[in-house]
């Protein structure tokens, strides 16, 4: 499994996604940079903004969402703005602006309507914001979202659309994990406790059931989307930043690593920068895959199974194409269940 | 009443009057000619225990009890003395009663006669009053004497029970964050929940501070903020009182069971308040006022009692720093029988158990005495001291260079006091004190300094080796010229093992430099009878030697580093011809293995010398905490970082109940043992997948149950909102494209491979 190493950022990776198809990647990164990348060579597609960039952001992209037909994008960064980009050139068609950062973004199925959380910061609380988007006309888009949930606990970290589009679910400093009505904008369920950490990643399953959670307390857990209920805990000995869950094959692949104000600190052994390979029903640690030498800041899966990649502190992305002996690997031994993962 | 026969004349409401008269009429006059047995009867003394005769020999036992009394100074008169008599079997009841004159007689009398001897039998007197008084105590009607408190008999769980495990597994502790968890130590590192009643033993009050086992393993102690408490049996747990025994000290931080553990010490930070007003029943019932300010105390664990607190040493002036505790501060015998403590400079206060008094009244005074340590006893001691024959204990002490008198290291005998040896040492910095496990030989390892050096700082050492069991304590001395941080004797064996370092950056404690040391092993000469040097190991990194409880293995570990976290395994036996005598002593000494363990901060053997466990534990901030399980050959069998991890722990054993003889022929028939025993292996390996299959058999099933059923609510929900099914409609385009990119890809990426 010879990686594929994607250099083009300056500054540590914050998020990077597949797009549908898997054949681009697009990676957010705190040089206010978006770059997207031919995922089967590593070849540098363009850029989103950049020093000469018109439109660009100015200041480090925290998060970047892809809709399903590859056409649009969506990113929100540290200069308190979301934009909305055309892919295929690269132009920057809207901007929101905020009175904080945009930490997280996110598209819904049906790529119509979009999700911003943004930070909580100088009296300002954390506030979840729904928009429709105009996909007719792009550069004529709304300013007042159709929905806001403005949030009195812990400030949310991360969030997710469930697979009809109905709920959105959060991921918050504290470890709670909520489950938010995107009509009504009001709580319907959450956990409190779910994790003892602050929660750094939540990714959903291929057809969106459960979704999977990373967090600082070292663990990453599966919950049902429907009910929040905790189905499966993968504990690890160092704080997690992401996690994901591989489609076809029944694993999860988790990655972090000792904090970045203490990386210098510590041996890149001492660090523990590898992505873990998880079996997902049996909570064992079936693998590692070595390579960064900073804290991996994002993972993200080929959406049919066939690849992943890493982002990492030291500003490096690595697209790892699976070999065929992952494939043909027998997870589950002898007892070979009709599982659908 | 019905049965009061009915008197003639009366009515029967008169007689119902009556009746009510005569039930109130008796108990007044009960009352009014009741018997004040503790008014009158001052004079009068029962006299118990007297033998039983029949009616011919009455007025023999008379005569002679009469002689008897007015012999012992109190006279009496026959018609003084009654005798009650058992009509039924003609006999006497065994006791009479004596009728003095006056009080002051009868007071006489009864000093002079009870516990007076009469032919066999030994007879007990006691006032007549003080009799009708103690028979008619208030006994249950609720008014208990005071102190009295109900303890149903509650039979104690089996306290060794985990020694009967079927195929002699030794268990092990885990502690990770906030669970402790007990496991058996199957083969191979394959390790199995201890469990009570099919559930794995699990206790949420164990993790609360540290868990300690007690020196035989019978007790599983966990430190609490309040105190301590200590768990036995099969669950670790039970009625308290019985198997979980609980002993108040609030902020108690070490504890120290003595070696045969009948008593504990422990220690708290915080010296014991003055409980007498305190709501908590416990403190005010297990401390008294006189405890107030003491920071020791020492306990009787079977009564559960304290036998006396002591108060904590004064802090040692001029040196900066935190005040360190140096623990243990009270050290036992061998035999619990002494617990002693060194007053440095002044003496050794020993005191004897279970009293507590200090032994003659009075501390040994020892002019400048530093340190001590007892002889441990083997075995054969034990056994020797339970036949009434065997030495006394006996501890080694030492005393630094004072005017015009050198420094001195003395075995002093106890409870004699007597001293067995003396050696005088020249140009001492400090001494160190190493008996081996059996009370054989005795290292002092002694750090000197150059002669006219102007700081005492110790640049070389010597170790002065004494023979313990030979005639005249025979010494013999090594010297070195480098520093020794570690000295090891085998358990068992008469061999040890030193590291030694010239490295100009011992102790500098420069952070990335490695320190190299050197290892040497020595063994006794059985013909010369003294130690000579066996093996040299130059330039190791190795700081941590730790000898298998068993002996013959040693193991050599880089303990402290951030770099080097080394683990060797040596064996000092290992043969590989087994018909070529080597005639070299060394010759043997050979390292079976070496292996890493990232961020090691501790290391312990099992008590059968079979595995070893390297930990890591977050209390000492490893930078990956967990534990590793190997063998003695040196193959690691489990490796487990675990987060969070603080300690592991062995359950120790008691000493094998096999007889020499019995071992001896285990030994000569270890083929036929082991083949039983190959068998089980076998089965139980067997077993084991069998049930790692089947849990993952269920996991299995219940995922598959989970996702049915939300795919099946998704679908359903779905059609309700009239929204396309989204797989559906990416899969047509999946099909044309991906599948194109996909050759592309590979062809691809092959062309960069090559490149």
């Amino acid at each position: 499994m010879k990686p594929i190493i994607l250099q083009g950022h300056e500054r540590s990776l914050t998020q990077i996604v597949f797009n549908f198809e898997g054949d681009l990647l697009f990676s957010a990164s705190k040089d206010s940079v978006v770059n997207a990348w031919f995922t089967s060579n590593g070849e540098r597609l363009g850029t989103f903004g950049g020093i000469k960039g018109d439109g660009g952001h100015n200041g480090t992209v925290w998060t970047v969402a892809v809709d399903s037909q590859t056409r649009f994008l969506i990113t929100g960064a540290a200069d308190n703005t979301m934009k909305l980009w055309e892919i295929s050139t690269g132009k920057c068609l809207f901007t929101w602006d905020f009175l904080t950062a945009v930490k997280r973004v996110a598209w819904n199925e049906e790529d119509d309507t979009i999700l911003s959380i943004t930070e909580q910061r100088s009296g300002q609380p954390s506030i979840i914001r729904i928009y429709k988007i105009n996909r007719d006309e792009p550069t004529q888009q709304t300013t007042t979202p159709i929905t806001t949930m403005t949030l009195s606990g812990s400030k949310a970290t991360v969030a997710l659309w469930t697979p009809l589009s109905e709920y959105i679910l959060t991921g918050h400093e504290s470890g709670k994990v909520a489950k938010y009505d995107v009509k009504s904008g009001e709580e319907v369920n959450y956990i409190d406790d779910a994790h003892s950490g602050e929660i750094t990643d939540i990714q959903g399953s291929p057809d969106g059931t459960y979704f999977i959670t990373s967090s600082k307390d070292k663990t990453a857990r599966i919950f049902d989307s429907e009910t929040l209920e905790e189905m499966k805990v993968f504990p690890t000995e160092t704080p997690l930043n992401s996690a994901c869950i591989a489609p076809l094959r029944p694993y999860i692949i988790l990655g972090g690593g000792q904090d970045a104000m203490s990386v210098t600190t510590t041996s890149q052994r001492a660090g523990k920068f590898e992505s873990r390979f998880w079996h997902k029903l049996f909570e064992e640690e079936v693998g590692r895959v070595k390579g960064h030498f900073g804290p991996i800041n994002t993972l993200a899966v080929h959406p049919q199974g066939k690849a992943y990649a890493s982002g990492a502190e030291d500003g490096f992305v690595r697209v790892h194409w699976f070999d065929e002996s992952y494939f043909r690997s027998r997870p589950f031994g002898d007892l070979e269940p009709e599982v659908e993962v | 009443m019905s049965e009061i026969e009915k008197i003639d004349g009366f009515t029967e409401e008169e007689q119902l009057d009556f009746e009510a008269e005569l039930q109130e009429g008796f108990t007044e006059i009960e009352e009014r000619y009741a018997v004040d047995t503790q008014q009158g009867f001052e004079n009068v003394l029962v006299m118990d225990n007297i033998p039983v005769i029949d009616e011919s020999k009455k007025q023999k036992l008379i005569d002679r009890l009469r002689q008897l009394f007015a012999k012992a100074g109190a006279p009496i008169e026959e018609e003084n003395i009654s005798m009650p008599w058992d009509d039924k079997a003609a006999t006497n009841k065994g006791f009479i009663f004596l009728t003095y004159p006056d009080a002051q007689q009868a007071e006489n009398a009864l000093r002079a006669l009870d516990g007076a001897s009469f032919g066999k039998s030994t007879l007990y007197v006691n006032r007549f009053g003080d009799i009708e008084r103690y028979a008619n105590l208030p006994v249950g009607e609720g008014e208990l004497p005071t102190g009295w408190r109900e303890k149903p008999y509650v039979e104690k769980d089996h306290l060794r029970s985990w020694l009967g495990d079927s195929a002699g597994r030794d268990q092990y502790l885990t502690f990770r964050d906030q669970d402790v968890s007990i496991w058996w130590n199957g083969r191979n590192g394959t390790a199995e929940p201890v469990k009570v009643d099919g559930k794995p033993l699990k206790n949420n009050k164990w993790g609360e501070l540290y868990l300690q086992w007690s020196p035989l393993g019978t007790y599983l102690s966990s430190l609490h903020r309040v105190g301590v408490a200590l768990w036995s049996g099969p669950k670790l747990d039970g009625t308290i009182g019985v198997n979980v025994l609980r002993f108040t000290h609030p902020g108690v931080r070490l504890i120290q069971f003595s070696p045969c553990e009948n008593y504990l010490v422990t220690w708290s930070e915080e010296p014991l308040d003055n409980f007498e007003n305190s709501p908590n029943a416990a403190l005010r019932e297990t401390f008294g006022p006189e405890d107030e300010g003491n920071q020791f105390v020492i306990w009787d664990i079977k009564a559960q009692r304290v036998l006396r607190t002591f108060p904590a040493d004064k802090p040692i002036q001029g040196e900066d720093g935190p005040q360190q505790v140096a623990w243990p501060s009270f050290k036992w015998s061998p035999d619990d029988a002494y617990i002693a403590k060194c007053n440095v400079g002044t003496g050794i206060a020993v005191y004897e158990l279970p009293g507590m008094g200090l032994m003659d009244k009075k501390s040994i005074k020892i002019e400048g005495v530093q340190n001590f340590e007892w002889c441990p006893m083997s075995e054969k001691d034990f056994a020797a001291r339970k036949a009434g024959k065997g030495k006394e204990c006996s501890f080694v002490y030492w005393t630094p260079e004072a005017q015009n008198q050198p420094a001195r290291v003395s075995i002093m005998s106890i409870p004699s006091r007597n001293i067995l040896r003396a050696k005088n040492l020249f140009n001492v910095t400090d001494c160190k004190f190493y008996w081996q496990n059996q009370g054989d030989f005795l290292c002092v390892k002694v750090d000197r300094h150059a002669r006219k050096a102007k700081s005492k700082k110790a640049t070389f050492c010597n170790l002065e080796l004494f023979r313990v069991r030979e005639k005249d304590y025979p010494v013999e001395v090594i010297e070195f010229k480098d520093y020794v941080p570690q000295f090891a004797w085998e358990p068992q064996g008469s061999r040890f093992a030193i590291v030694s370092s010239n490295d100009p950056n011992y102790g500098q404690g420069i952070p990335g430099v490695v320190v190299k040391y050197n290892i040497d092993f020595y063994q006794l000469d059985q013909k010369k009878g003294d130690f000579i040097p066996i093996k040299h190991l130059d330039s190791k990194i190795a700081n941590t030697l730790v000898w298998s409880p068993r002996g013959r293995h040693i193991v050599l570990a880089t303990i402290g580093s951030s770099q080097k976290f080394d683990v060797e395994f040596w064996d000092l036996d290992f043969v590989v011809d087994e018909r070529r005598e080597t005639s070299e002593p060394g010759a043997n000494v050979t390292m079976l293995a070496s292996g890493e363990h990232y961020g090691i901060t501790d290391i312990a053997w099992d008590p059968s010398g079979r595995y070893l466990t390297t930990h890591a534990s977050s209390w000492r901030s490893s930078p990956e905490p967990g534990f590793c399980i190997w063998d003695f050959k040196g193959q690691q069998l489990v490796h487990q970082p675990m987060d969070r991890f603080k300690q592991f722990l062995w359950r120790p054993r008691p000493p094998t109940l096999l007889s020499k003889d019995q071992i001896k022929k285990v030994r000569k028939e270890l083929k036929e043992f082991s083949r039983t025993f190959d068998e089980e292996d076998a089965a139980e390996e067997n077993r084991g997948s069998a049930e790692k299959l089947a849990q993952r058999q269920r996991d299995i099933s219940e995922w598959n149950a989970w996702r049915a059923r939300n795919n099946k609510k998704l679908e359903e929900r779905r059609s309700e909102l009239g929204k396309a099914k989204k797989v559906v409609k990416e899969d047509h385009k999946d099909d044309e494209r991906v599948e194109e990119i996909v050759e592309e890809m590979i062809d691809e990426t092959e062309e960069v491979v090559v490149g």
